[in-house]
């Protein structure tokens, strides 16, 4: 399966090498490294690389590379889900700081996913419900996509083998669903209800998508203008983002993100709210917004400087929204009630929605 | 307290000290070492001095300190084999430790440490840890089977390993069969011959049962597994399809994938009419939707593969256009391909948002994505007919940005348009011209240069354009050298009085002054065409051409089929079968989908069932990667759009598969077709006089093949008669043949001798002598010949049932005793019995009928009025066939019964007996 694995930090240095069959030299990675010259961008190197005598199967993450070697034919998924696992790994062993607190021990336990002999003094099962919406919205603010990537994550810290049941005020919604190993699937089938012995500390429930268009609110909308003048060394650029199937939540966290054209040098702007800034190496205009009161829609507004002499841009950017509604699963998802079979104490439970922009983007 | 205090010493002396606390007598201290000693070892320093006083440690009760003294001795024991040795001891008490834990840590720890001369002690414990009580030692000794295989395959053979794996297969713990069908999947991969996970319906079960039940990791492995198992029927198939279709909503990517692969692969077998079938068209959706929300690498795999399931089965994600919309920041690996499946996916229904959206790519910032949609919308022009004027008019937008590379793409797929439908936009060509100068790059040259040529006689300044590009002849692409020759040419054919001087400058510069060999060719075809016969010149270069195909860079059926086989691994990826790119082809069995056999036609007779079923409608065009018999025509543009890289190479790939003799995989029985660069349409071979089958059922192709089979006319003498037919407008040569193995090791008996080379509509007819002395394999029906006739176009494969009784040999008479004996000996379940109906023969007459196919009377009585003839015949591989027939005076039917220690033939024989009789 996988020979070796490397890690390289962004500026391409090899910190880590491991080996299960004989050593890979380190000179592989070469090709990687070319890849990675070829692509301009480090997000656009790709995944599967064949060189004359391996392949090179990696992931990105947190600003480093998974590379894998890989000699026979092997799934490539079964390679780039394992190496997200590793990633993961680390991230929960190293924390922030560069040593783990714990050598790591392990338990037997007839259930592959929690270990035997769990012990907490406070027994508590937190479940979060988070909505991303992902939207393509185009110039005239017609949606020419939208939908809702869901997934709930659960926080279970019970003693013993706890047997949980979780079921919906609504579960019709949940037709294209990814669940947990642990979830009994049968259950799932004939009752609609998530029935499960839970892994011990935090973990990923199940994760869903909701597709049809009735069910995807889309919460704000973006009023823009942004035009360049031809034969001049500048441009007009007008944002405007209002709320709108909102449910009558606030929304907060709003952050607008555009990546300018390269003839652009800077922009000199007005926000009626919240302040904004632009890199004028990497061409990113970001608007942070903050919250919006629907009184006084928050504008950024100004003009745009671009190179002299140069042609006027031919592409208009795209505006990338982020933003957040706490206490609201956009789709209308419910958590009906939670039981615990198995166990005798009385756990303390909880539910937390919120929605937020996924990969949300106006096009203009 | 933390463990990093570890990672901190800075002492000097340190190796030294540890020494020491290793080998103190308070426990506490010394585990305190050990942990001191890995931290050294984890940041890379040396302790690999400290080794005995490690070893010394290990044995202890604490876990946690064994499982540091063991990771310790991973790392250095390849560098201290001799001092290893030390700690087999150890190791082997382990492994009969009270505590499981411990069983299982020191069984897996043996097996990572490579070192030749433990491997040996390991095989004791490790047997011992295959037949533990607790599953988690037997499933982590399973896993140690594989890795000790790694090191010494021939040890775990003769030490009988495999064989405790295969048995593992039937445990009562999922994860432990989970583990053995890892462990027998890595080790088949380096013994592809081998059948170490010979599958059968008990077993199936056993793996479905655990599936529901092991781990993500377990549940690739079995899936994968169960893919290379061939249900016996359609009901087997679809009870397995029912228990693997949950692994859909498994949150491992991996695992939804293989479960697609088994559905893909199982899907084959089912009729189309079942409710079933529909069903699970439907569940295969979401889940393929759902991959495209995972991380990129994720996404990036699962669209390769993707890729592959829209071309083989389009209506599973039809309504899913939009999820491959392009955002704007998907790396550029995901929107290539994204781009690719949205032209696969485009129909009437939906066109008029992929333009809407190819559009709006095509003013996008990253070039190569840009070209590509542009490109994007030609294909879809030519594939969506309805949307043909939108798509030009969107390309003239395009044009008129003039941004240098749209313009240069927009001119390439806009000659394909041309192409496509002829006189309807040739309007546009004026504004083509406009932009001549700003084409720099030689696939757009000469596009545009061959619509200059092509309608010269709308153009009034063709020639001046066409002179201008002359000025620098020498320093074109070959590829705009060859267009401006043939532009040249086609215009002096269409305005023979103005153009004179320029034919003759270009005919100069190609013939004369230029060093390729192509060009001079073409430019010498040309002279002399011109100079005999210019009349037939004007025929030749301005002949119709054949139509382009609506879906281009479609991958070829046979090769789609067996990367259906392959969904989720590399091959899937890279679009080729792993024989083309695994190192030294190591581990590569071919695969083929599985034929639709349904439970009730199975006793259907072959002879009345097609060949092969046909690889679908080809469209009376040639696709546009065919450019072999374009060279005249002036079709060498290359494909319109190009794919990626790595499909095209299918056509080669098969001539060096004829050559190296592994043809398995491109032949499957239920789709073979052509490679693409030689099809053209559907000829079925005529049924000639002997009348015995219309063997080959080609459906396509660019020479087109039929043949029969003819009895032996002689003893040993078999032979294939072939009818070749070259329905290609260029000459044909280079013939040779080669059979794929089969039941009874047919084989060419000599080369195929085509003598002269074939021309177009030709017709040759060739007896080819056979002998049976080739490599033998079991093939499903037993009379499948598999074969591949290769010239210097393209390789056609194709397959073909041959009756039995051209395998009769001449000594095939049984002595009447022997017979008796023999009849009485083998057992009466391998017995069957057949119906002959409509054959009016008496006795006499079908035994000497039959006699003349070499199936010998041996003896003969009357019982109540009716005859009984006893029978016997011998194969060509020495099987005995003994028979017993039937002749009721008076009735057209006759019963055969037939009896044979290979009860698998007897189906055969008896449509040989029916071929015979009734011919």
């Amino acid at each position: 399966m996988i020979h070796s694995l490397f890690l390289i930090n962004c500026s391409g240095d090899i910190f880590l090498e491991k080996h299960w069959k004989s050593v890979v030299s380190q000179s592989v990675c070469d090709y990687f490294f070319e890849a990675q010259e070829k692509a301009a961008d480090v997000e656009n190197v790709p995944p599967v690389i064949s060189t004359p005598h391996h392949y090179l199967i990696s992931i990105y993450r947190d600003k480093l590379f998974f590379v894998s070697v890989i000699q026979t034919e092997v799934p490539p998924l079964f390679v780039i889900e394992f190496l997200h696992r590793v990633a993961d790994t680390f991230q929960d062993y190293f924390g922030d700081s560069n040593v783990g607190d714990t050598l790591p021990t392990g338990q037997l336990s007839n259930i592959p996913w929690r270990r035997a002999g769990v012990k907490y003094t406070n027994n508590e099962a937190y479940f979060d419900v988070v909505e991303e919406i992902d939207a393509i919205i185009d110039k005239s603010g017609s949606t020419v996509f939208a939908e809702i990537q869901g997934v709930i994550d659960a926080c279970i810290k019970l003693s013993g083998m706890p047997d949980l049941s979780l079921s919906f005020m609504n579960p019709r919604l949940l037709d294209d669903v990814s669940f947990h190993p642990c979830i009994r699937f049968k259950r799932w089938e004939s009752e609609r209800v998530l029935s499960f012995i839970p892994p011990d500390g935090n973990f990923r429930l199940i994760s869903y998508r909701v597709s049809s268009q009735n069910l995807v609110a889309i919460p704000v909308y973006v009023k823009h203008s942004i035009s360049f003048k031809e034969n001049s060394s500048c441009g007009r650029f007008d944002v405007t983002i209002g709320p709108k199937q909102n449910m009558g939540k606030t929304i907060e966290g709003i952050t607008v993100t555009v990546h300018m054209p390269k003839v652009v040098l800077n922009m000199n702007l007005t926000p009626t709210q919240g302040g904004y800034t632009f890199d004028p190496v990497t061409k990113v205009l970001t608007w942070d917004v903050g919250k919006i009161t629907p009184q006084k829609l928050p504008s950024l507004k100004g003009l745009v400087n671009l190179q002299s002499g140069a042609p006027k841009p031919e592409e208009n950017p795209s505006l990338n929204i982020q933003f957040k509604i706490q206490q609201l699963a956009i789709s209308g998802l419910k958590v009906n009630r939670l039981d615990m079979y198995g166990e005798k104490y009385k756990p303390f439970k909880g539910v937390k929605y919120v929605t937020k922009a996924g990969k949300f983007q106006v096009r203009t | 307290m933390t463990d990093s205090k570890y990672f901190t010493t800075t002492k000097k002396g340190e190796i030294f000290e540890l020494k020491a606390e290793l080998n103190s007598d308070k426990k506490e201290k010394k585990k305190e070492a050990v942990k001191k000693v890995i931290a050294s070892m984890t940041v890379g320093k040396d302790v690999s001095a400290l080794f005995p006083d490690v070893v010394n440690c290990m044995q202890t009760d604490n876990l946690e300190l064994k499982k540091l003294v063991y990771l310790y001795l991973m790392n250095y024991a390849k560098s201290q084999p001799d001092m290893a040795i030390m700690a087999v001891n150890t190791f082997v008490k382990d492994c009969e430790d009270p505590n499981p834990l411990i069983r299982a840590l020191a069984v897996r720890t043996m097996g990572c440490i490579r070192v030749d001369k433990i491997t040996e002690y390991l095989c004791e414990p490790l047997r011992k840890c295959l037949k533990d009580e607790d599953p988690y030692v037997r499933k982590t000794a399973a896993v140690c089977v594989a890795k000790l295989h790694d090191i010494n395959a021939q040890l775990v053979e003769d030490q009988g390993f495999l064989d405790t794996l295969k048995d593992l297969i039937s445990d009562s713990n999922p994860m432990v069969v989970a583990n053995a069908v890892a462990a027998l999947s890595e080790i088949a991969e380096s013994h592809p011959s081998s059948n170490l996970l010979d599958l059968n319906p008990q077993s199936i079960n056993k793996l479905l049962t655990a599936l529901n039940e092991c781990t993500e990791w377990g549940q690739i492995f079995i899936l994968d597994c169960l893919a290379n198992y061939t249900p016996k029927d359609d009901r087997e198939a679809q009870s397995i399809c029912e228990r693997v279709t949950p692994r859909l909503s498994h949150a491992n990517s991996a695992v939804v994938l293989s479960a697609v692969k088994v559905l893909m692969k199982f899907m084959e077998m089912l009729s189309k009419d079942l409710d079933y079938y529909g069903t699970l068209l439907k569940k295969l959706a979401p889940p393929l939707v759902t991959l495209l929300s995972a991380e990129p690498e994720l996404q990036y795999v699962a669209l390769r593969n993707i890729n592959l399931i829209v071309q083989k089965r389009p209506e599973i994600l039809k309504h899913e256009m939009k999820v491959f919309f392009v955002k704007y920041n998907d790396p550029i690996y995901v929107k290539l391909e994204k781009l690719d499946i949205m032209i696969r996916l485009a129909s009437q229904a939906n066109i008029a948002q992929v333009l809407a959206e190819l559009k709006e790519y095509a003013t996008e910032v990253d070039v190569d994505f840009v070209r590509k949609a542009v490109r994007a919308i030609g294909r879809c022009a030519i594939k969506v007919e309805q949307s043909a004027e939108r798509c030009v008019s969107t390309l003239l937008d395009l044009i008129q940005t003039k941004v240098n590379y749209v313009v240069q793409e927009a001119i390439v797929v806009i000659k394909d348009i041309f192409r496509k439908y002829p006189n309807k936009y040739e309007s546009v060509i004026a504004t083509l011209c406009e932009n001549l100068d700003s084409l720099d790059e030689p696939e757009a040259r000469a596009a545009m240069i061959w619509i200059v040529g092509e309608y010269a006689e709308r153009i009034d300044n063709a020639d001046e354009l066409l002179e201008s590009f002359l000025e620098g002849f020498h320093d074109e692409s070959t590829q705009v050298q060859l267009q401006l020759l043939t532009a040249i040419v086609k215009l002096f054919l269409k305005k023979p009085t103005e153009t004179q001087e320029l034919v003759q400058q270009v005919l100069s510069l190609a013939t004369q002054d230029s060093d390729n060999p192509d060009l001079r060719d073409r430019g010498y075809i040309y002279w002399r065409l011109l100079s005999t016969d210019p009349v037939a010149a004007k025929e030749v270069v301005l002949a119709e051409k054949p139509l382009i195909s609506e879906e281009t860079d479609l991958i070829e059926p046979t090769l789609l089929d067996e990367l259906i086989c392959y969904i989720g691994t590399l091959a899937s990826v890279y679009h080729k079968p792993p024989s083309a790119f695994v190192e030294g082809g190591r581990g590569v069995v071919h695969k083929s989908l599985p034929p639709r056999t349904a439970s009730s036609e199975s006793t259907e007779s072959p002879e009345t069932a097609p060949t092969g079923a046909p690889a679908g409608e080809q469209p009376d065009v040639i696709p546009t990667q065919g450019d072999l018999l374009g060279d005249l025509l002036n079709l060498d543009l290359g494909p319109p759009v190009s794919g990626p890289p790595l499909a095209a190479s299918s056509v080669q790939m098969g001539a060096v598969d004829l050559l190296g003799g592994g043809l398995d995989s491109l032949i499957g029985d239920t789709s073979f077709g052509p490679p693409p660069a030689a099809a053209v349409p559907a000829r079925l071979g005529a049924p000639t006089s002997s009348g015995l089958s219309d063997l080959f059922d080609l459906t396509s192709g660019v020479g087109t093949l039929s043949g029969f089979y003819v009895a032996p006319k002689a003893v040993g003498s078999i032979s294939m008669d072939l009818q070749l037919t070259n329905k290609a407008l260029q000459v044909m040569t280079d013939f040779a043949i080669q059979f794929n193995r089969n039941s009874f090791g047919l084989a060419p008996a000599a080369p195929l001798q085509v003598h002269a080379p074939l021309s177009p509509n030709q017709t040759v007819e060739i007896s080819l002598p056979l002998n049976t002395v080739g490599s033998v394999m079991k093939m499903e029906p037993l009379n499948n010949l598999q074969v591949a006739v290769k010239n210097n176009i393209d390789v056609f494969y194709f397959s073909t049932l041959y009756p039995l009784h051209i395998l009769f040999v001449e000594d095939g008479k049984m002595d009447r005793q022997m017979f008796l004996a023999t009849w009485k000996d083998i057992p009466n379940e391998n017995e069957t019995q057949f119906q002959i109906r409509d054959c009016p023969l008496n006795a006499e007459a079908a035994s000497s009928r039959l006699q003349s196919s070499n199936i010998f009377t041996v003896a003969k009585r009357n019982v109540e009025g009716q005859d009984m003839l006893y029978q016997s015949l011998k194969l060509t591989n020495g099987i005995w066939v003994l028979a017993e027939l039937r002749v009721q005076p008076g009735s057209p039917s006759l019963t055969l019964s037939l009896k044979c220690r290979a009860p698998e033939v007897s189906q055969h024989v008896y449509q040989a007996y029916e071929t015979i009789l009734k011919n």
